[in-house]
């Protein structure tokens, strides 16, 4: 494995080259020319734009010296019998499977969902088959939140995802999974998963982000360094209802994008949740725009954090209409040497009066080493509204700790029950039982390693 | 059945001496109780011996089975054998009762030997029952927004699920309205009644308290020491003459 000694200067495109560019480009030639365009000046813009300056105040706190582009490349296809592949735990849902940015399984939706008008299906095919929904809404919100370059490199780089669009009225009973695998050594991978929910319809969606890598020879539990750059669109129309979970458990020495764009027209709601676990250094931009009256968007987010990993959060609630509310509750848990960063903004226009939105950080520091940072953000331009903001940050309450070991708990035992504890009110809001089940696995295989 | 030797006691928070050279043995399923003015010692005495680290054994030393408990975590303390049934128990938002006492009973089990849930609410229900306790308790936070009564049935509970071999019980009583008080009283005795009880150390302020759960010894504690020892009518007589009696005739004799 590539390990770099004294930090590089800050390249231009890195591993992205002009060349591994038309490589992709030649991959997919049988995609319609409009998109293929997109790709192209997204390209241009990628290559145009500069690494994040230390001045840019979207990036404060956060670690530049180690967002390099080298040393990555466009994986080769790997076989889903090589995969370590876990199901989604739901009998009888849909899912995709994606490895190095190619489809390698699925399971379609039952019949009786197909002919609901449900499409689950590849973004390639949805972009040959129904080209003026995937333009109405692929990528259509511009990134806001200071990672414009690796943004423009998604889009440009963007090889296949997942399409998921529910028709007006109907209600897709069971949770669709999606998962995204990179696998090899300085892989680079670009997942996507793009949600359409039209009117007064119901859907939930569950993006699963995990590295097949071989262990680290330097250091076991770190695996393989790796490059993900992913990107959800969620759209929900007059009175829709979405719900979007979204697990990233890449190798612990990933450097990891996710941006998720979410739209919620008229008395829509949406609720999403951001589990954090892998990853080296994860940057996670998050974007809500309350668009029309009565909608409202949960957003949540759980992280472990351990070792010398760093989380990087960046969100934006921006209402624009009336009577619209958001809640945002982001919960970090940190160990060891970890940092997290947490820098959110509410945004209330002129016209949105009686907006009622919430922005609450959370930190739970289990080690007098890690560090925490908050930087709540209030944007307010209309007289007559409700926001609410705070950031706390805790270390583990020592009755509580001395409480469950005078029950005969290990020390170790009892700090992974008080961060449930603390977990349980954003994971208390999964209503499916096997998707809550499925995070909670997740965290306490984390607190194994 | 198991004996605990409490010997020449010192116990200090920060530079301030509380408990100072306390003796007292309690012999296999014997319930004793200590009584005494507020800032004697008493909890100090508990928290103490149950691990908790705010507070330093200067001195002395605690034997259960003959086995020196004071080296060893809070943790393997509880493990070993001994049980605190706290005076103001800690909320725990978030975490279920269930799964709280699945850890705890878990953490009995060797290791890599795994829990049988069946028998494990099999068993909870019934001590769940005997206490009178709903059901649907066990899903509820660990004390969070618990009522004074609920509280202390938790840790009658508790303890009737991890069988220790010997029980502290700070102030129990404190908090409970008669009813409550009864229906901890009834847990605590059933306790009693079964195979292999526990010893007992009941800590409290009031002889009410002891109406329901009958000792075979009382001590007053005053100063940091016990300074009168006795059997049940001792507590009648203290309930009698108040605490200024203690001040009055049995703290010269420590001074």
């Amino acid at each position: 494995m590539a390990q770099i000694s004294t930090p590089a200067p800050a390249s231009v495109v890195g591993s992205f080259t002009r060349e591994a560019f038309d490589a992709h480009l030649a991959r997919v030639a049988h995609l319609p020319p409009w998109w293929l365009e997109r790709q192209r000046a997204a390209y241009a813009r990628f290559a145009a734009t500069p690494m994040p300056p230390r001045t840019n105040e979207g990036w404060r706190f956060s670690n530049l010296s180690t967002l390099t582009l080298e040393g990555f490349n466009l994986p080769a296809p790997v076989r889903f019998d090589q995969l370590a592949h876990r199901e989604l735990g739901v009998t009888g849902a849909g899912h995709l499977v994606f490895a190095n940015n190619r489809l390698v399984a699925s399971q379609p939706l039952d019949a009786s969902t197909a002919d609901a008008g449900i499409i689950f299906d590849t973004l390639q095919n949805a972009l040959l088959k129904h080209g003026d929904l995937v333009k109405a809404h692929l990528l259509a919100q511009p990134s806001k939140l200071g990672s414009d370059k690796f943004a423009a490199l998604h889009e440009a780089f963007l090889e296949d995802g997942a399409f998921i669009y529910v028709p007006k009225g109907v209600t897709a009973t069971l949770p669709v999974g999606v998962f995204h695998y990179a696998s090899g050594p300085g892989a680079a991978v670009f997942p996507h998963t793009l949600v359409i929910a039209e009117e007064n319809s119901k859907v939930t969606v569950a993006d699963f982000f995990r590295s097949d890598s071989q262990p680290s020879t330097l250091n076991p539990q770190l695996g393989e360094r790796q490059f993900a750059v992913g990107g959800n669109d969620l759209y929900a129309g007059h009175g829709a209802q979405a719900t979007y979970l979204a697990m990233q458990d890449w190798s612990r020495e990933t450097l990891s994008f996710q941006f998720n764009a979410t739209v919620a027209r008229r008395d829509a709601k949406v609720l999403s949740l951001n589990l954090h676990a892998g990853a080296r250094q994860a940057r996670h931009e998050s974007f809500s725009q309350l668009s029309a009256p009565g909608a409202h968007s949960e957003m949540l987010a759980l992280t472990v954090a351990h070792g010398a990993q760093e989380f990087d959060q960046r969100t934006l609630q921006i209402h624009q209409a009336p009577n619209t509310s958001s809640n945002l509750l982001y919960k970090n848990a940190l160990l060891d040497q970890a940092k997290t960063i947490f820098s959110g903004l509410i945004v209330v226009d002129p016209d949105a009066q009686k907006t009622d939105a919430y922005q609450s950080n959370r930190n739970l520091m289990l080690s007098d080493e890690a560090e925490a940072n908050s930087l709540p953000g209030l944007e307010i331009q209309a007289n007559d509204v409700r926001c609410t903001h705070g950031a706390t940050s805790a270390r583990i309450d020592r009755e509580q700790e001395f409480y469950l070991e005078s029950r005969g708990i290990r020390a170790a035992q009892a700090q992974e029950l008080l961060v449930f504890g603390f977990f349980e009110e954003v994971l208390g809001r999964i209503e499916h039982q096997e998707l809550h089940d499925r995070l909670t696995e997740i965290i306490r295989e984390k607190f194994k390693t | 059945m198991s004996q605990l030797e409490i010997k020449d006691l010192h116990i200090s928070i920060g530079d301030k001496p509380i408990v100072k050279g306390l003796n007292l043995t309690i012999k296999p399923g014997q319930v004793h109780a200590i009584m005494g003015p507020n800032g004697t010692g008493k909890s100090t005495l508990a928290k103490a011996i149950a691990g908790h680290p705010d507070y330093a054994i200067t001195g002395g030393d605690v034997l259960l089975d003959g086995q020196s408990v004071l080296a060893m975590e809070p943790d393997e303390r509880a493990r070993a054998g001994l049980f605190l049934a706290f005076q103001y128990p800690s909320e725990i938002p978030g975490v279920s009762i269930a799964n709280f006492l699945r850890a705890a009973v878990q953490a009995r089990l060797a290791e890599g030997e795994e829990l049988d849930a069946t028998g494990y609410y099999k068993r909870l229900y019934a001590k769940m029952d005997l206490l009178k306790i709903d059901r649907k308790f066990t899903s509820r936070a660990v004390n969070d927004g618990f009522s004074g009564g609920e509280k202390k049935r938790c840790e009658i509970l508790q303890m009737a699920m991890l069988e220790p071999k010997m029980a502290l019980m700070d102030e129990t009583d404190s908090g409970l309205d008669i009813d409550a008080l009864r229906i901890v009283a009834e847990g605590v005795n059933s306790i009693r009644a079964a195979a292999n009880p526990p010893g007992i150390l009941l800590i409290t302020h009031y002889q009410r308290l002891l109406d329901y759960i009958v000792p075979d010894h009382v001590h007053v504690m005053w100063d940091g020491r016990i300074v009168k020892s006795g059997d049940k009518s001792l507590a009648l007589e203290l309930e009698a003459k108040g605490y200024d009696w203690v001040k009055q005739e049995l703290a010269p004799a420590t001074a």
